[in-house]
């Protein structure tokens, strides 16, 4: 299926990638080449398979519900690109 | 350094292993020629961050070790590491400019495991941005370079562990960690001369490992022979509780397993990967590699995997679905880049910019199509039907193996290494054409291992893949060992760099 460039807008706002209009275009073109090369796949006969849900078949393991680590903001908020008063700060959110 | 041990830096991990033990050279010594080697290696972009001081710590206390004896096969062994996995207050960025400046607080499953084993991390190695690649051009770091040349154009070592391969390949380092979500590791062992095994999913813990597509990623080793991967993956491997997917299994003695023995095994050969358009050489390479396999006694079959064409759309739905998931994280907020906001700007502007700014134009791409393919109205149609699609994909397989086939052998590539920049003005999907081969291991979650067989007309190196039995790594490497021995692979790149 041929991306438009509103279906490119709209993609790229729902990844939230800001893409400038005079780059939706291009954009819409390379998206529509990669979809078509999967529309491949509606000539495969799915009719009663099953989507894989896990490649290996395991069951995962269960542990206690306990508290097992925690006590190091310093550690979360190293990394932050603005860290105040041990939060992270960005820009505001409510009016 | 005394004069003996010039060149350690050439050495397989079991050469220096059975040095180290023996006293004829130290990890010191060891890690110095690395070193050394890492600083003439520059122009081939491979080690895009250096930890000399942690190496030589990590040697001092190897040799400590050694000299206590008892230490472990991988104590004192130099490693290089893909900036994929997340080292302790080392850069870790996966060759993107979202993370730059990242330093975990925290050190990943795989190189704690390795570390305490008593392993030296040399630095870390280019790749393409958060492994989405197969050239190593999306790296935010610039290309890595291939060792192997045949002009004067640079050749891609492959992606995405294209730093990686091309460390081990130039002698940077003995062996380096990678990682594989298509293809990632046996695509550029196969385009440098190297080994590289991706593991059964669930093998090799992926806590700390920066996601790409969580059902497909599997780490494993990248060296310079069949017995070294088997060495280096037993340090790599084991239950983590830290990983749901890990597997909570054995770990057999995968150099044990290295018998040479392989006579009565069945190989099978499937009529699915003889593409078409496939280059002469590629096809009489994989000739050779049968004709070695049944020389050591194994049952040749040829074999079907029906389902092997739709694999890459297939891939190329699921991968970047669970990568658009994977990738929401990187968000300006708790780690990495945060773009320079205007006045009057709020959070969403702050989440568009710092995700345009950050993730380079591939990237962004697979971001979209996965965002796309799992938006309303389109979920079934790729999303759901791309995974039912690899459900028959594994059934292939599995349905291969139930019938008697121990291992399946397939080229490794489509071609051997390319130049940097000719697939530039390409379409995505002709650089997505590298991953024909491979991308069915990781959707069916099957061990795949690259093993150097020969050079093409012009020089340069080309690989074969084994893919074996789900957990059976052992036996795989087994196979593996057979071919490298009987293709007597010992090729090395001219150095030029």
């Amino acid at each position: 299926m041929a991306i438009d460039i509103d279906t490119a807008r709209k993609v790229a706002k729902l990844a939230r990638i800001r893409v400038e209009e005079a780059d939706l275009p291009a954009l819409a073109d390379k998206l529509s080449g990669i979809l078509g090369f999967m529309e491949q796949l509606n000539e495969v006969d799915v009719d009663g398979v099953e989507p894989m849900t896990s490649v290996t078949p395991m069951r995962l393991k269960r542990r206690a519900d306990v508290v097992t680590d925690g006590n190091i903001q310093a550690q979360v908020l190293t990394n932050a690109p603005d860290a105040r008063e041990g939060f992270f700060a960005v820009p505001k959110v409510v009016e | 350094m005394s004069a003996n041990v010039t060149g350690a830096n050439t050495w397989t991990i079991a050469a220096a292993r059975d040095a180290l033990r023996k006293g004829e050279i130290s990890a010191v010594d060891l890690t110095m020629s690395c070193l050394t080697a890492i600083d003439a290696g520059d122009g081939l972009n491979a080690f895009v961050h250096k930890t000399p001081e942690i190496a030589l710590e990590q040697a001092r206390a190897a040799d400590a070790r050694l000299a206590g004896g008892e230490a472990p096969a991988m104590c004192g062994i130099p490693l290089g590491i893909k900036d994929l996995f997340c080292t302790k207050g080392v850069p870790s960025q996966a060759a993107s400019n979202i993370l730059k400046g990242f330093k975990p607080e925290y050190e990943s499953t795989v190189t704690s495991k390795l570390f305490d084993a008593g392993a030296v991390m040399l630095g870390k190695l280019n790749m393409d941005e958060f492994a989405m690649g197969s050239s190593n051009e999306t790296s935010a770091y610039g290309d890595a370079v291939n060792p192997w040349r045949v002009d004067d154009r640079k050749l891609t070592p492959g992606g995405s562990s294209g730093g990686s391969a091309a460390a081990v390949a130039a002698d940077l380092c003995l062996a380096a960690t990678g990682t594989d979500t298509g293809g990632s590791i046996r695509q550029p062992a196969a385009f440098t001369g190297i080994v590289g095994i991706k593991p059964t999913y669930g093998r090799v813990s992926r806590w700390g490992i920066v996601a790409f597509a969580s059902s497909l990623d599997q780490a494993g080793p990248m060296t310079k022979s069949v017995r070294d991967a088997a060495i280096m993956l037993q340090a790599m491997c084991g239950h983590d509780p830290k990983d749901s997917t890990s597997a909570d299994i054995p770990v057999p003695d995968f150099e044990a397993a290295l018998t040479g023995d392989i006579r009565g095994r069945v190989i099978g050969i499937p009529k699915e990967y003889r593409m078409d358009g496939m280059p002469a050489e590629i096809e009489a390479l994989w000739a050779r590699g049968i004709e070695m396999l049944k020389d050591a006694g194994a049952e040749v079959r040829d074999i079907s995997l029906p389902h092997t064409k739709f694999a890459l759309p297939a891939y190329y739905v699921i991968a970047p679905a669970e990568a658009s998931s994977n990738l929401a994280r990187y968000d300006g907020v708790r780690y990495g880049h945060r773009a320079k906001l205007a006045a009057g700007d709020g959070i969403t502007e702050m989440y568009e910019k710092t995700r345009a700014e950050g993730f380079g134009p591939e990237v962004q791409r697979r971001i979209m199509v996965g965002t796309y393919v799992l938006s309303a109205g389109f979920y079934d149609a790729y999303y759901n039907r791309a995974r039912k699609v690899r459900a028959l994909i594994k059934r292939d397989f599995e349905l291969a193996f139930a019938d008697g086939v121990d291992a399946i052998l397939t080229p490794a590539t489509p071609s051997a290494a390319f130049g940097l920049g000719e697939m530039a003005d390409a379409d995505p999907v002709q650089m997505y054409l590298n991953d024909v081969f491979t991308v069915t291991v990781n959707l069916a979650g099957l061990p795949g291992v690259a093993v150097p067989v020969g050079l093409d007309a012009q020089g340069l190196p080309l690989g074969l893949q084994l893919i074996g039995r789900p957990w059976d790594e052992a036996q795989l490497l087994n196979y593996a060992h057979v071919l490298e021995s009987r293709a007597g692979f010992v090729a090395k790149a001219d150095k030029w760099w």
